[in-house]
């Protein structure tokens, strides 16, 4: 069983239906460990040794948030600003987090059609992604396709649940290792994985 | 002498010291100049109010001088004390035996015998410290080189006084009896090896209480919180230091020094020079005044020229020695000058030296009423020939030498931050800065912290953070940044109208103690002003909000908005309060005043929400607005 760490920020939780919806419960799953990035540190003063001992004792990263302005909100980017420190995450000697898997989990008021060359962005969410994969890739660990919501402003309650248990699946076999590496890299998204094999 | 007539002679010189200093001072003489001449005016020459008494009156007044002199060794630390050790043994060494020998031969020259012309020499060769010290520190000029140069060789002659008053008798021509003054002190009689181990001893006493002791013993004085306690205490340490000195046989003038090297480092060094400042004053004024008085004019209108003579003679060959001196020692041309002319005159141990010739029957009665008058009228040009190198020669020389600075004079590295008061809330001030590596100077009294605060490195002051000479030791002149936090309202007030009058370079930030007291600090322009509880109540707000469900970032956003909210009441207010800060009455009447305003000037701002930006209504209507129309 691996364990899941997620890093969730979204400044204006409380205003976020989705979100709300998606976390409920979440950190009852078994090896699951949330973190609400917005409540820990509301001052910005992040506690960067805390974070990497957490990073070490996790198996799996998920950056977990809106997708604001076609990446994260600040909060997350100073968190890998300051955490993801040299010869910790990354350099000769950094090598703390070789070999995890990471995804990012995102919620986008864009629909899917919109994050597509012919759609209303002209890109696809794959490619704004580019720094975070980078990132990812700088130290070393596994850059998974992501978990997105999309739409979300057009969302009932029927769909926000569908999505929730969609996330909630994913979480479950990610910690149970269900799909090879190989079959993430045929895939898109993330939550497609779960439409193919129909757990 | 009659009570009485006690009053009556205090009376007079007191009289005579307050019109002529203030009279000098106004004319820019300076105040040694004004007791001199007042001296002369008191004295049998002029109006005869004083006379037979006052070379008593001198000799108790020379303790003036020890005083001075245990200031000026407060100012010393050891470490610098050693940096001068070649300005004092070398410019000071060569300066007496280069000035004794040229005057001892122009002594022969007026064929006086080759003893005499020796006890001349020495005689004249000491300058005054009492005249140059008390003139350059008045002028502000004792730190820089030329005072640093003048004080190194005033110290070098203080030491020198007792091998010359061992040299005296020696020179008296043979077969007359030696009255040695110095065999009535109580160790001469022991054998040299012993009377060396004494002094040793006391002198060691003298460091090992100044050392280890005194911070004990002056700890539990401060902190019986009486001043004049602590200033009696100040007075028994240099006058014991003096006796102890003087039986021993060594001056004592440098034993105070010596003493106040000792202390220099201590934490209530500031406490002690402020109980010794005032008699010192009082002291050198007297000596002042009896020298001006002791002027025998007499001799000097029976034989005018050849005084007049012999007193050019004497200080020319002073400034020559001096000055050739002062540039073989390295001293730019200006602080040379200042030198040469500050030390071109004869001094207090003169009087001294001479009555113990005259005893010793080295010189005759009658060269010594000579000398007496040509080092009293040396000692009384000296205030003119520095005005005249202050006010002719100098600005020549500034004018010729464009202006090659010394940079490199400041001596004490010292803080650029000053804490005025450490209670609670500038404790907290003080932790941060040290904890980020910037080392402040702390200003406090409370004794009980200082030790400890010591420990910690903190550069501690003891005494009231509003007295301006304490500011001035803490370093005020270099300092960046002086940060007030001390309780008083008024003395906040206080001591900002004063930084912010004669140091204008420093940045003020103060404590406040409430709104009105911000409007008072907002209307002295201080460069920051904090409220004492404003941040704390903010940040149990915080935790309030927090506690009754909004998340941590909401409640921390909102006391950031809020805080910047409050600057802009903050300031309507103030707009208001400048218009009719006549018009509030009472206190309470006051506050309920201004707490009126501060909550309508908080409707008419409006306090925006912060997260307006995130997931917002309008954006979820206008989406599905676009979606209606597609599906239509």
């Amino acid at each position: 069983m691996k364990k899941i760490l997620i890093q969730f920020a979204h400044p204006a939780f409380h205003k976020s239906r989705i979100n709300k919806e998606l976390l409920k419960d979440i950190e009852l799953i078994d090896g699951v460990t949330l973190r609400n990035l917005y409540e820990e540190y509301p001052n910005f003063h992040i506690d960067v040794k805390y974070e990497q001992q957490l990073l070490v004792e996790h198996d799996i990263l998920i950056w977990h948030h809106p997708f604001y302005w076609y990446s994260a909100p600040s909060l997350l980017k100073e968190w890998i600003d300051l955490v993801l420190e040299h010869n910790f995450a990354f350099g000769k000697n950094g090598t703390a987090l070789k070999g995890k898997l990471v995804m990012s989990a995102i919620t986008a008021g864009g629909s899917k059609q919109a994050y597509t060359k012919e759609g209303y962005n002209h890109c696809l969410i794959h490619d704004l992604l580019l720094p975070f994969r980078k990132t990812a890739e700088l130290c070393k660990m596994k850059y998974l396709p992501p978990f997105v919501v999309h739409g979300t402003h057009l969302f009932d309650i029927e769909k926000t649940k569908k999505m929730a248990d969609d996330y909630r699946k994913l979480l479950i076999s990610l910690r149970d290792d269900v799909f090879e590496l190989k079959q993430f890299g045929q895939c898109r998204y993330s939550n497609d994985l779960l439409e193919t094999s129909k757990i | 002498m009659h009570q009485q007539d006690f009053f009556y002679q205090a009376v007079i010189y007191l009289l005579a010291a307050v019109v002529s200093v203030a009279l000098a001072k106004r004319l820019g003489l300076g105040s040694v100049l004004g007791y001199l001449l007042a001296g002369i005016v008191i004295g049998p020459f002029v109006f005869g109010l004083v006379g037979s008494e006052d070379s008593s009156v001198m000799h108790f007044a020379e303790f003036g001088v020890v005083m001075m002199l245990f200031l000026i060794g407060l100012e010393l630390r050891p470490s610098l004390l050693w940096k001068m050790r070649k300005s004092i043994f070398g410019l000071g060494g060569l300066q007496v035996l280069l000035t004794t020998l040229i005057i001892a031969a122009i002594a022969l020259g007026f064929k006086s015998s080759f003893k005499e012309s020796l006890a001349i020499g020495l005689v004249v060769a000491l300058s005054s410290t009492a005249i140059v010290l008390q003139t350059l520190t008045e002028k502000g000029l004792i730190k820089n080189e030329g005072g640093k140069a003048s004080f190194s060789v005033l110290l070098f002659q203080d030491i020198a006084v007792i091998p010359i008053l061992a040299l005296i008798p020696l020179l008296a021509p043979n077969g007359i009896e030696v009255a040695n003054d110095h065999a009535t002190h109580g160790i001469a009689a022991l054998p040299g090896w012993q009377q060396v181990l004494i002094i040793i001893a006391v002198v060691a006493g003298i460091i090992f209480i100044g050392r280890f002791l005194a911070r004990y013993i002056f700890r539990v004085i401060a902190s019986s919180g009486m001043r004049e306690i602590f200033t009696a205490s100040a007075l028994l340490l240099v006058i014991s230091t003096a006796i102890a000195m003087d039986m021993v046989g060594l001056s004592p003038a440098l034993g105070t020094f010596l003493a106040g090297v000792v202390l220099a480092d201590n934490e209530y060094r500031h406490e002690l020079e402020s109980g010794i400042e005032p008699f010192k004053g009082l002291l050198l004024g007297l000596f002042f005044i009896s020298v001006g008085a002791s002027i025998n004019f007499n001799i000097l209108f029976e034989n005018p020229v050849s005084i007049l003579v012999f007193l050019v003679i004497l200080v020319a060959v002073k400034f020559t020695v001096l000055y050739g001196l002062g540039k073989a020692f390295g001293l730019k041309k200006g602080n040379g000058l200042l030198f040469s002319f500050a030390l071109a005159q004869g001094g207090e141990f003169a009087f001294v030296l001479i009555s113990f010739s005259s005893q010793n029957k080295v010189l005759s009665d009658e060269l010594s009423g000579v000398l007496l008058i040509v080092v009293a009228l040396s000692m009384l040009i000296t205030p003119f020939l520095l005005i005249i190198n202050e006010k002719f020669i100098q600005p020549r020389i500034l004018f010729n030498a464009n202006k090659e600075e010394d940079a490199d004079e400041i001596e004490d590295s010292e803080n650029q931050v000053i804490i005025a008061g450490f209670g609670r809330f500038g404790l907290a001030i003080g932790r941060f800065l040290k904890a980020n590596g910037i080392h402040t100077t702390v200003l406090d009294n409370n004794s009980a912290n200082i030790e400890m605060l010591r420990k910690f490195g903190f550069k501690v002051y003891y005494g009231d953070a509003t007295r301006h000479d304490l500011l001035l030791s803490a370093g005020i002149k270099n300092a960046k940044i002086l940060i007030i936090a001390i309780d008083n309202e008024e003395e906040i007030l206080k001591l900002i109208d004063y930084v912010k009058d004669k140091y204008p370079h420093v940045k003020i930030l103060s404590r406040s103690k409430g709104l009105r007291h911000t409007f008072e600090l907002k209307k002295r322009n201080v460069f920051a002003e904090r409220r004492e509880t404003y941040d704390a109540s903010i940040e149990l707000a915080t935790t309030a909000m927090h506690e009754l469900g909004y998340s941590k970032y909401q409640a921390y956003s909102s006391a950031r908005t809020f805080k910047k909210h409050d600057e802009l009441v903050l300031e309507e207010l103030y707009q208001l309060w400048g218009k009719d800060e006549q018009k509030y009455i009472s206190e309470a009447k006051r506050f309920s005043e201004q707490l009126r305003n501060l909550l309508l000037s908080e409707e008419e701002n409006f306090y925006e929400g912060v997260d307006s930006a995130w997931d917002v209504q309008t954006l979820r209507d206008e989406v599905l607005e676009n979606y209606n129309k597609q599906q239509d």
